[in-house]
């Protein structure tokens, strides 16, 4: 047996067999991720969706300035959270650094620029064909951003998934503010980078499949709530009363 | 005029490029029904918009009497993914001249529904709805605002014959007003000439974003008065008619 398809199988062991050094890791990726992605979630969503509907002066260079954000390196963000969080810098005495929640910090600003463009995109898209029908009814533009943003709920699920697919695996910026602690700080990606650098295969691979796994999960997950959504929202076929495809 | 509901005074409008109206001067009085007819790209749109404030004018004014209430309905009306009766809510309740509370909007958007015969989809998802009934909730919705002034913009366009008979005569309904003491003036943009000989008072055509012609409903069905006052009109109508 040669060593990718050895180290494969005893990933596989360590996987079924809830090995607790790998799963105490896992859980604490999820936790740090999960806690990003929804705090970046709230933020991010009301953010873009303002930004859908909103005109003000400098507005396409805040766009620009956003979609920049997208491509975001991990490493400069660990690095910014790290002197932002270091003893001597400006949030120092939160006392957080090498903690969850410096984790969580880093991961929440790697986060946010993707589920704020996303959702500015997909509600700017409903905002141009539908928005002045609300402004006719009354709704002022933060309402028209809600409500716009509320009705493309199934289309902003996606949008979790790729911020959450974003937070789980980066491994610079939580390296660098983590520490990579053991039982600490010690998550997925930073667990794989370890361990293959110290020649232990098997656990960066179990590392490796889990995380794939989630992912996997997840989007499976996404997929069946937006067919579930689809349908339960999908318009008759061959819907009485209109001549022609409906916008 | 006392009566008069909206004023275009000397209106033009400017959407980028493109000269929408050019110096359009209306008056629309209570009770009126004004059918707006023109080729595609002539200004009906863009005047009823204007009209209902949501385009500024680039020149003149649009002068609209104190406590006049409007309502717009759209060609291709948009419902939210919400039951059909929280889509008609939801107008009510973003009216902020009345902001009444959600249970109130509610019991009114109830009665809209009844008013259109939709009360038996009221649960329903308003995506869920067939054309004709997504504009008759459309409709609801506008209604359920109690306005003084009604403007559509083709709302029978891309309907079936059914759904298109089924608008109409909810807007000649519409017409007759809740009370004969508050009549309902109805704006509206069409491409159908026997509709607008069937609803309308007044008709209005434009080419270009300029009122050509400014008619009562028999001068303008009349072809050899037409042809006096607007030849332009008369060969738009002959033109439809042929």
């Amino acid at each position: 047996m040669n060593t990718f398809s050895d180290s494969v199988l005893t990933a596989l062991n360590l996987v079924t067999s809830f090995d607790p050094a790998l799963w105490v890791v896992v859980t604490r990726s999820l936790a740090v991720s999960a806690t990003a992605c929804l705090l970046a979630y709230g933020v991010g969503v009301a953010l873009g969706a303002w930004l859908a509907v909103s005109r003000f002066r400098g507005r396409g260079l805040v766009l620009v300035g956003l979609n920049t954000l997208l491509a975001l390196p991990s490493v400069m963000v660990g690095l910014v959270v790290y002197l932002l969080l270091s003893r001597t810098g400006p949030l120092g005495f939160l006392g957080w650094m090498f903690s969850f929640q410096a984790m969580v910090l880093a991961q929440f600003i790697l986060v946010v620029p993707v589920v704020t463009a996303l959702t500015r995109q997909v509600v700017e898209d409903v905002e141009r064909q539908h928005g002045e029908q609300w402004a006719s009814l009354g709704a002022g533009p933060w309402v028209r951003s809600l409500l716009l943003a509320w009705d493309e709920r199934l289309a902003l699920l996606t949008v979790g998934v790729t911020a959450f697919g974003r937070a789980i695996s980066e491994v610079g910026a939580v390296m660098i503010v983590g520490g990579n602690i053991d039982g600490f700080t010690r998550v997925m990606t930073t667990a794989i980078a370890l361990e293959t650098s110290k020649g232990d295969l098997p656990l960066a691979l179990g590392l490796g499949m889990v995380l794939l796994a989630v992912v996997l999960l997840l989007n499976a997950l996404v997929a069946g709530l937006r067919r579930w959504g689809e349908t339960r929202h999908a318009r008759p076929a061959a819907a009485d009363g209109l001549v022609g495809a409906q916008p | 005029m006392s009566n008069v509901h909206i004023t275009l005074d000397a209106v033009s409008v400017q959407l980028g490029a493109q000269q929408a109206l050019k110096c359009v001067s209306l008056r629309m009085a209570a009770g009126e029904r004004v059918a707006l007819v023109g080729a595609n790209g002539s200004g009906k749109s863009s005047l009823l918009r204007t009209l209902h404030g949501l385009v500024p004018p680039t020149q003149g004014q649009v002068i609209q009497t104190p406590g006049v209430r409007q309502a717009m309905l759209f060609q291709r009306p948009h419902m939210l993914r919400l039951s059909a009766l929280n889509n008609v809510a939801l107008g009510v309740w973003l009216d902020r001249s009345r902001a009444l509370n959600w249970r109130a909007s509610k019991t009114l958007a109830l009665q809209a529904l009844q008013r259109v015969g939709l009360q038996s989809v009221a649960q329903q998802n308003g995506r869920q709805l067939s054309g004709g009934q997504q504009q008759r909730l459309a409709l609801a919705r506008a209604w359920a605002r109690q306005p003084d002034v009604l403007l559509l913009d083709e709302p029978t366009a891309s309907l079936d014959p059914h759904a298109k008979r089924e608008i109409e005569i909810l807007m000649a309904e519409f017409v007759a007003g809740p009370a004969p003491d508050k009549p309902l003036t109805l704006v509206w943009a069409s491409h159908n000439l026997g509709q607008v000989k069937r609803l309308a008072t007044r008709v209005v055509y434009l080419e270009f974003g300029r009122v050509l012609a400014d008619l009562p409903v028999s001068d303008f069905f009349d072809p050899t008065l037409l042809a006096e006052c607007s030849p332009a009109a008369h060969a738009f109508v002959q033109g439809e008619l042929s």
